[in-house]
């Protein structure tokens, strides 16, 4: 049983890591008041830049492309992510619509220009050895338990998204700028009043919001798949806002979140190793996470751990 | 000085930026942006430009049509949401929800022609509604976000729809991805006019459905509850109308004419229950029709004959070399004017003060 947990971990935390990294960009979106739907669109954005830029810089033999590739899916997603800032920050857009135009505006474009540059509906694959590989991370992988489970044999991704938590903590909970940000998204024309330039502040939040997300995409596509297509992403950009929630707009809640939900999509696969499970057919793990993030709603309900003016329009005359 | 600009306007306007916009992609890719057309209207008369001996293929019109179908009726359902002052992004799931009721009552119950079919669509509709009760309720009664809780039954419903297809209804054995057809009693005829287009009685429901969101919305007092609800709840509950149940309501009107949509694509188009794998996009294509449409009936049928178009030419693009996926990319520019309408109003009353001062100084 134990060391089925330990085969498990590994594998389950490759599909919670791009869960977290995006979800942790909803939470920068969200906490300043704005409701970012389009995570999905930058997460198909941030796959297809990694996984084109990928294959191509390989075939030009450029040594540390998968670099690049990273790099430039996260300033595409930040680029991606400003049609939504400007049209819900600028324009008084419903933040759902910009969000949902931006969702269709990914799967357009990220296919048309795989037409444009590869010829047919999906990139060509790129090659094992150029990803990054599976390590333990010295010293931390030698604690009892702890170790084995968080440490060992992982894709750097996966220690990425542990800074990011503590970043990300850090950045919202223990700075001036956190305060600020999460200020904007409880009442905006109080933060407004005390000289807060509120615009500029959700902005910033929006866009790291894209970034993080497209470096969620990138992570999805250059650690499970070989190359990108249409159902590449398979709205786990939806599947990061229920972590979000479930996370209850905390990073730490989201790095937990993203595990349970990790877990929930790898118990499909082992449940003829565990007995008590093979009864369930594979279908009710795939509903898991939606499920529970409906019944966690619930059960929430009626206490605000949410952003209050989370998909407001700010209205700076408005009192 | 702000002028209020029409809905009408701003829809023509975000179209025609959408267009363009799609134009500017293909000419900056090294197409030819004029295809774009010659598809389009091909698609429309079934007249190619390109081959005119050939005359008119009265196909291509009726594929539009029969394209235009589910998007309207999702188109609808997204409308009367919105009037209410719902987001109702659950369309997915309510068209699976649908087309399971569908195949139930087409697989599993038996009964004489067109009351089988007319069962099947009932069927369906009473099955969107209940999947968009939850939402609704808790918006109403729970204060939860009605979003979150749409995308989540959609997620929800298409692994339900895998499970609940594979246990409960008889599969097709060669395939092993479908159920076995449907008897022949259900079924929505064929109005191709002797073409190969699957263009069927559905329209008729259709265009009843676009009258009954017409009335009830308009011209009963239960529409004009449900949108003073929409207006300003706050306001419509202390005049005393019920903004919990309407809210719940609303949602549920909106799941069945979804539902609706379920039916028809399964009946006419396909004549057996689907296993999805992904979705079909047509609760997602909704969102647009209403949103173009400026969520009333006849602007939702015209929009919706709209994005049929779009989505008819799909196959002409890809034999002019276009990519297909460019409607995808007009329709996210045609939303994203639509959303920030604020701005184009801006940019509209810029251009009028310019042409007035004009005016004003020619008359000095």
């Amino acid at each position: 049983m134990l060391d089925l947990i330990y085969e498990m971990f590994p594998i389950a935390l490759t599909s919670s890591v791009p869960l977290i990294i995006t979800g942790l960009g909803g939470v920068f979106s969200e906490r300043s008041g704005v409701v970012n739907i389009a995570l999905d669109g930058c997460m198909q954005i941030g796959g297809f830049v990694a996984a084109a830029l990928l294959v191509i810089l390989e075939g030009l033999g450029v040594p540390g492309a998968i670099w690049y590739s990273v790099i430039a899916a996260i300033i595409a997603g930040g680029i991606f992510v400003s049609i939504h800032a400007f049209a819900s920050i600028h324009m008084r857009a419903d933040q759902t619509v910009s969000g949902t135009a931006l969702n269709v505006l990914a799967g357009g474009l990220t296919i048309t220009l795989c037409e444009i540059i590869f010829g047919h509906k999906s990139t060509t694959a790129f090659s094992i050895s150029s990803i990054f590989q599976r390590v333990s991370i010295p010293v931390l992988s030698d604690i009892p338990i702890i170790g084995d489970l968080f440490f060992t044999n992982n894709y750097p991704f996966t220690y990425f998204a542990y800074v990011f938590v503590i970043i990300s903590w850090f950045i919202l909970y223990k700075t001036a700028f956190g305060l600020r940000l999460r200020s904007c998204g409880e009442y905006p024309q109080a933060s407004a009043s005390m000289g807060i330039n509120v615009q500029k502040t959700r902005w910033i939040a929006v866009v790291a919001s894209g970034m993080l997300a497209a470096l969620g995409g990138a992570t999805l596509v250059l650690t499970t798949q070989t190359y990108f297509h249409a159902g590449s992403i398979n709205g786990l950009g939806f599947v990061a806002i229920a972590t979000l929630i479930f996370g209850r707009w905390h990073p730490v809640g989201v790095l937990g979140a993203g595990i349970v939900f990790g877990f929930a999509q790898v118990l499909g696969y082992y449940t003829n190793s565990l007995p008590l499970l093979s009864a369930i057919p594979s279908q009710f793990f795939n509903m898991f996470p939606y499920v529970l993030t409906i019944i966690i709603l619930i059960i929430f309900s009626g206490k605000n751990f949410g952003p209050k003016a989370s998909g407001e329009i700010y209205d700076p005359g408005k009192r | 000085m702000t002028r209020k600009h029409s809905a009408l306007t701003i829809s023509i306007i975000a179209v025609i930026m959408g267009v363009l916009i799609g134009c500017l992609i293909l000419a900056v890719t090294g197409r030819n942006p004029l295809n774009i057309f010659v598809a389009l209207i091909r698609s429309l008369t079934g007249f190619s430009i390109n081959r005119p001996d050939r005359g008119i293929n009265l196909m291509y019109p009726l594929n539009w049509l029969l394209s235009s179908m589910p998007i309207i009726l999702t188109g609808l359902s997204v409308a009367f949401a919105y009037r209410t002052g719902l987001f109702n992004i659950g369309g997915e799931g309510q068209f699976i929800a649908g087309c399971i009721a569908c195949s139930f009552v087409a697989l599993m119950v038996d009964l004489p022609p067109v009351v089988h079919t007319l069962a099947c669509i009932v069927a369906a509709a009473l099955a969107g509604a209940i999947w968009a009760f939850l939402p609704g309720f808790l918006k109403a009664y729970r204060n939860i976000n009605e979003v979150v809780i749409c995308v989540m039954l959609n997620y929800t419903a298409l692994y339900f729809n895998d499970w609940f297809t594979r246990t409960f209804f008889p599969i097709d054995t060669f395939t092993l991805a479908r159920t076995i057809d449907y008897p022949e009693s259900v079924s929505l005829g064929n109005l191709g006019f002797g073409t190969a287009s699957q263009f069927n009685w559905g329209f008729v429901i259709v265009l009843i459905c676009v009258a009954v969101f017409w009335f009830v919305m308009e011209k009963t007092t239960f529409g004009y509850s449900l949108r003073a609800t929409g207006f300003n709840s706050e306001g419509s509950r202390y005049a005393g109308m019920k903004n919990r149940r309407n809210t719940v309501l609303s949602m549920m009107i909106a799941g069945a004419f979804t539902g609706i949509a379920g039916a028809i694509v399964l009946i006419g188009n396909y004549g057996y229950g689907r296993i999805f794998t992904s979705f079909d996009n047509f609760g997602f294509d909704g969102i647009s029709v209403a949103l173009v449409g400026g969520s009333n009936a006849l602007g939702v049928l015209a929009s919706g004959l709209l994005f049929g178009l779009m989505a008819a030419s799909e196959t002409q693009f890809q034999i002019l070399g276009i990519p297909s996926e460019i409607s995808d990319l007009i329709q996210a520019a045609i939303i994203i004017f639509v959303a920030i309408q604020y701005g184009v109003s801006l940019v509209l009353d810029l251009i009028s003060n310019n042409i007035m001062k004009k005016k004003v100084k020619e008359a000095a």
